[in-house]
């Protein structure tokens, strides 16, 4: 064949490689492909560590230190079909949820609001700066045992526990995102006629908006820890006092058990976080960060 | 004579500058703005045009001489001010109803009836069927066009504008000037309309005003008796268009030039 060869008579129409179906249906296909290939690796993940455990823990280490998932499972079994030596699993749960829930909600709207004043008056932040430094350089969890002192083995100490612990996360952010708003945004407000309190309304609070949210993710985290930590120094019910218990008792399996319990929780208020964040956001642009949205 | 609507005598900003001395934007600027009229105010880049407005709008005040709205001193935003900024100030997280409604709601105009001015006003700048988006899912000619609506809206008596065509490409640029024209005859508005750019602000105004390098104060100032309506692409192929052209031109090179040295030396 040689390059003069004259093109095709222009009747003949050029051939079609590909129609728009089947360009779309090949990338259907492929991210759907995908899908089932991460959830598959995330699958063999699972089995793999599992399955080395209980092996190892069979044959090889001591299960009466390190457990083994079957016995975990067990455990897990007899704790929702039996109940605890405690009374019923569901009702520990909702000891630790309740007082974690009930300490997020205080010290996230108390962060909220000393973030976004602080955030707006360079004047006050400047002078508690050192004060709020020192105060988030102290290991709060100790606070806890403070507050079983104060406040009794009751639901109360816990939740001044998750206050301290949740307080700082979202203030920090609330602080940040009142700070870096758009002074454009500002000056176009006052000049369409907006009071200092609907600036504050509608251009400081959605601005700092997903700065706070970002923070309530970790604040929740928080939140659950500092109601089991509290519930281990000192408690007569909820998943930190099962925990401490099956120590207490070397009930490895009760350990494991009760962290596996926790994390649930722990998923399923993120999972609730994140639709909430989206809801909320629904004017931001899609952006490269959902993409890592899994992770994070 | 009718006393004029926007009056600046002798006014002067500095500001304190990062390295501990006194940075002076506009220096002993005088000039005045009828009712109606629509001023361009040109200049070198960076030379203070922006202050200019700033002084108007009363968000910030002038450290000597005296800025007048409506013949009383400018203390705080006097009434009747629109502004638009040379970036983007549209709220992104309201839609393009909630933020063309944003004023009128500031100023305590009932929910109903500000989403009524503010859907006639979407509809003006050409944006109905729009309501609903939010400024992200736009293009940046339409959230000019929002910005637009947003500012007059409030039906103001000054529209004060920081080059707010520049980010846009060129055809949508004179677009948008054939939009303001339209939107503005009729208005009563003044306006004073801050540009870098000479072919807009003669296409537009009926007075520019030229800035020297700063500290910025008025160099000349030229009048524009082109009639009205305008046809912004039209008009610039016009032979009278072009002798404004040149003489501005011969006014404001010198300044760019000044401001063009004074910024190689700065680099040295």
């Amino acid at each position: 064949m040689s390059l003069e060869t004259p093109a095709a008579p222009s009747a003949a129409p050029l051939p079609v490689l590909e129609t728009e179906q089947d360009i779309l249906a090949r990338a259907k296909q492929a991210s759907s492909k995908r899908k089932r290939n991460i959830w598959l690796l995330r699958l063999a993940i699972v089995v793999v560590w599992l399955g080395s455990w209980e092996l190892t823990a069979t044959y090889w280490i001591d299960p009466f230190f390190y457990s083994k998932p079957s016995k975990i499972w067990e455990r897990l079994v007899e704790w929702f079909s039996a109940g605890t030596d405690f009374g019923s699993i569901w009702y520990q749960i909702l000891v630790t949820v309740e007082e974690a829930a009930i300490g997020f909600v205080i010290g996230a709207i108390a962060g909220v609001v000393f973030g976004v004043i602080l955030g707006r008056s360079a004047y006050l932040a400047q002078v508690l700066a050192p004060f709020i430094k020192a105060a988030n350089a102290l290991p709060r969890i100790v606070l806890a045992a403070l507050f079983v002192i104060w406040f009794g083995l009751g639901l109360s100490s816990k939740v001044a526990t998750v206050v301290v612990l949740v307080f700082f996360a979202v203030f920090f952010n609330a602080f940040t995102g009142a700070r870096e708003v758009d002074r454009n945004l500002i000056d176009n407000a006052r000049i369409l006629g907006a009071t200092r309190g609907q600036v504050l309304k509608s251009i400081v609070l959605p601005s700092a908006t997903s700065w706070i949210l970002s923070s309530l993710h970790v604040a929740f985290g928080f939140a659950l820890i500092g109601a089991v930590v509290g519930e281990y120094t000192g408690a007569k019910a909820g998943m930190g006092f099962l925990i401490a218990n099956a120590q207490g008792t070397f009930d490895t399996a009760g350990v494991y058990a009760g962290m596996l319990i926790i994390t649930v929780v722990a998923l399923l208020a993120e999972w609730g976080i994140g639709t909430l964040e989206g809801r909320l956001l629904r004017w931001r642009p899609p952006s490269a960060s959902d993409a890592a949205h899994g992770v994070v | 004579m009718v006393p004029p609507l926007i009056e600046l005598t002798g006014a002067t900003k500095r500001f304190p500058s990062g390295s501990g001395s006194v940075h002076t934007a506009v220096r002993d600027l005088t000039m005045t703005v009828q009712p109606g009229e629509f001023v361009a105010v040109v200049g070198p880049t960076g030379c203070g045009k922006s202050t200019t407005l700033s002084l108007v709008s009363g968000l910030q005040p002038p450290s000597a001489g005296r800025v007048r709205v409506n013949g009383e001193d400018v203390k705080s935003i006097p009434d009747g001010v629109g502004y638009m900024f040379q970036t983007d100030a549209v709220m992104p997280w309201r839609s393009v109803l909630e933020n063309v409604a944003s004023g009128p709601r500031f100023r305590g105009v009932p929910k109903a009836e500000a989403r009524a001015q503010a859907v006639d006003w979407i509809a003006r700048v050409g944006l109905a069927g729009f309501e609903k988006y939010y400024p992200h899912q736009l293009s940046g000619g339409m959230r000019k066009r929002v910005a637009l609506a947003q500012t007059l809206v409030t039906k103001p008596k000054i529209l004060l504008m920081d080059e707010p065509f520049s980010a846009l490409d060129v055809q949508t640029r004179a677009l948008m000037q054939d939009e303001l024209l339209r939107l503005w005859s009729g208005s009563g508005a003044a306006v004073i309309f801050v540009t870098h750019d000479l072919d807009e602000a003669i296409a537009l105004a009926d007075k520019v005003v030229v800035l020297t390098t700063g500290p910025a104060t008025v160099k000349d100032v030229f009048e524009i008796p082109l009639d009205r309506p305008r046809k912004v692409e039209e008009l610039r192929l016009t032979e009278e268009f072009r002798k404004l052209y040149a003489d501005i031109w011969e006014s404001l090179r010198s300044e760019v030039d000044k401001a063009r040295e004074k910024g190689a030396s700065n680099v040295a």
